[in-house]
């Protein structure tokens, strides 16, 4: 009996393994993926709160739309949240091409080095974000102490400070994720074939116009490819920023999503907070798609 | 005769010198991102009173207070009734001694880590398993709307986990899964099959057909041809995938904190909330980090050759 349900199984036609290989997966995406986005779409046209139970569900309409769209406390959020993103990745990839080139001379030991260098993304950030916080504390922080041992500017606060705040989680970013624009650069370098150079070397061009003409071009895809994906992330970013200064202070470091926190898990104000995230959802689609696009044109150069 | 032209080196390779400058700067930066970690293990053996005077102590006598902080609760006494205790017996309890406390019992950490094991190898396990079949039939068969549906996988990815949590919290408090080891897996599954159904397709992808279709003329059956050849030719690529599964379920914050509270609470939620007197008791959250961190840095080590791929979800494969 056995057997013969094993020969049937396995004499199975392509078809039907196709549809039993991967029916699991998409059914499990539907039901925590696209079946909350939609349920999170319909909240967000209702005044829905969370923390009231049993309570009548009135649509509201584009209310919490509106709301959103004029409000100057989420301007105040975006701003915040395109300071981080512009920073943290116009630093990341500066320092992470100039890695990935000085790496890529293969000196003895750069495998070692490049292993050293990668370790800190992989940590979790939030983990390693409380710590920064010990790091950044104006008494006893190593932070702190190593800038007063160059400069002194006495006893100061990163986390605390209105105008450096903003600066601390873009420093802990880009040591988090710094190592990740350079792998990406470094593959990008390793793509580029000898003959290139040998050609170049042949026709005596230096190597300042070997470095704009051949290194230059062939790196730009997979650094605006790394420059799309900490885009995204760091759009998204909550972790590392929730543990490390909170949105704190006042809202100075409240990027969009510490702001959804706040919104649905704090003032429970759940209409809002879906439509605030369906708002961020086509944003970061949007953005990526266009993104995309522009990406592949240049490829297509 | 010049004879001293050097012909050892090929003119791509870079000069001894520029290299040197390379290497020069490569460890500077290195130096600089390594202090935070050596800051992390180093704290751990702190007492606390040394982890909090200014300048920081880069010489300090090793002390085991912040692993006994980790693993006890503990509570403070007055003089008299300490005198009236007998001695301390063992050397954690002489540690608590000095600060004039005694231990009420231990404390919550072994459990948020048994947690974090559970769900991180439960979740792994099923995103690995419904990954590697999905992969399986996305890169070998025709199935209809192909790109669109890997374009769907993909997708689930950009929404931002906040975003996600909203709606995801309230199904769950409808169906009693909130604050459940059951709930967190099913939850850590789905979010990593992106991931390893995009990874698993790469490394199948590059498997030759023609050592199934080969299998198919000998007789082999399809499912059979699936796990006599594919399985064990992409063996590694499963391994990298896993290990990258267990790493973000590991490491995974953001759901975890809204989500669980005490029974299912993992440690990255958990780690933030353990309190000294007077604030954070950091060499206790230094030994929790460094114990939390150890698994992630040995991982990384033997994933090094994977690390990009992984990342971009196998979009750059070195």
């Amino acid at each position: 009996m056995l057997s013969k349900i094993n020969r049937k199984l396995l004499n199975m036609s392509d078809r039907s393994i196709a549809w039993l290989f991967t029916l699991p997966t998409i059914i499990l995406l539907i039901f925590i993926n696209i079946y909350p986005l939609i349920w999170s779409v319909y909240l967000s046209f209702t005044n829905f709160k969370a923390n009231r139970r049993g309570m009548e569900i009135k649509w509201v309409g584009t209310k919490w739309y509106e709301k959103i769209l004029m409000s100057e406390d989420v301007w105040a959020n975006m701003q915040v949240t395109a300071h981080f993103l512009f920073w943290t990745i116009f630093i990341q990839a500066i320092l992470g091409l100039s890695l990935a080139i000085f790496l890529n001379r293969k000196f003895k030991g750069h495998e070692l080095m490049t292993t050293v260098v990668v370790l800190p993304m992989m940590l979790s950030p939030a983990v390693v974000g409380v710590f920064w916080s010990y790091i950044y504390q104006p008494q006893a922080g190593i932070f702190n102490y190593i800038i007063n041992f160059f400069i002194d500017f006495g006893e100061f606060t990163m986390i605390g400070d209105f105008v450096l705040a903003p600066w601390s989680i873009v420093i802990v970013d880009t040591w988090i994720w710094t190592p990740f624009v350079m792998l990406m650069c470094l593959a990008g370098l390793k793509s580029i074939p000898d003959y290139l150079y040998e050609a170049a070397e042949v026709d005596r061009a230096s190597k300042w116009q070997q470095f704009i003409h051949i290194t230059l071009p062939s790196v730009m895809p997979f650094l605006m490819l790394a420059v799309l994906f900490r885009g995204i992330e760091n759009f998204k970013m909550f972790d590392m920023v929730n543990e490390l200064t909170g949105g704190g202070p006042g809202s100075v470091t409240e990027l969009a999503s510490i702001h959804l926190k706040r919104a649905a898990f704090e003032k429970w104000r759940t209409g809002y907070s879906s439509a605030f995230a369906v708002i961020l959802f086509v944003t970061v689609f949007g953005a990526g798609s266009i993104y995309v696009k522009f990406l592949n044109k240049l490829k297509e150069k | 005769m010049s004879t001293n032209i050097d012909t050892s080196r090929s003119p791509l390779e870079a000069t001894a010198f520029s290299k040197r400058i390379a290497a020069f700067i490569v460890i500077i930066y290195a130096a600089i991102a390594i202090i935070p970690m050596l800051l992390i293990v180093t704290t751990a053996f702190k007492s606390t009173t040394d982890a909090i005077t200014y300048p920081p102590k880069i010489l300090f006598k090793p002390s085991l207070e912040g692993v006994v902080n980790l693993s006890t609760q503990r509570t403070r006494q007055s003089k008299e009734y300490l005198k009236s205790l007998p001695p301390p017996r063992t050397w954690y309890e002489k540690i608590v001694r000095k600060r004039q406390m005694v231990i009420a019992g231990p404390s919550r950490f072994f459990q948020r880590f048994v947690n974090s094991l559970v769900i991180g190898f439960g979740s792994t396990f099923f995103s690995v398993f419904l990954g590697t079949l999905a992969a399986y039939a996305f890169s070998r068969f025709k199935i209809p709307l192909k790109d669109d549906l890997l374009f769907f996988i993909l997708s689930t990815r950009m929404f931002p986990p906040i975003a996600a949590a909203v709606p995801i919290f309230l199904m769950y408090r409808k169906l009693g899964l909130n604050d459940t080891h059951l709930g967190m897996i099913v939850l850590y599954t789905v979010v990593n099959l992106s991931l390893s159904v995009w990874l698993l397709k790469g490394f199948i992808d590059e498997i030759p057909k023609e050592y199934e279709e080969a299998a198919l003329v000998d007789g082999y059956s399809r499912l059979s041809a699936f796990f006599k050849i594919i399985l064990p030719q992409a063996a590694t690529g499963i391994a990298a995938t896993a290990i990258f599964c267990l790493i973000f379920s590991w490491n995974e914050y953001a759901f975890a904190i809204l989500l669980t509270f005490r029974e299912a609470q993992t440690l990255p939620p958990f780690i933030p909330t353990i309190i000294g007197e007077g604030g954070l008791d950091w060499p206790a959250i230094a030994t929790a980090t460094s114990i939390f961190m150890l698994p992630v840095i040995v991982f990384t080590i033997i994933l090094r050759k994977h690390l990009l791929r992984g990342i971009t979800f196998g979009a750059v494969r070195k």
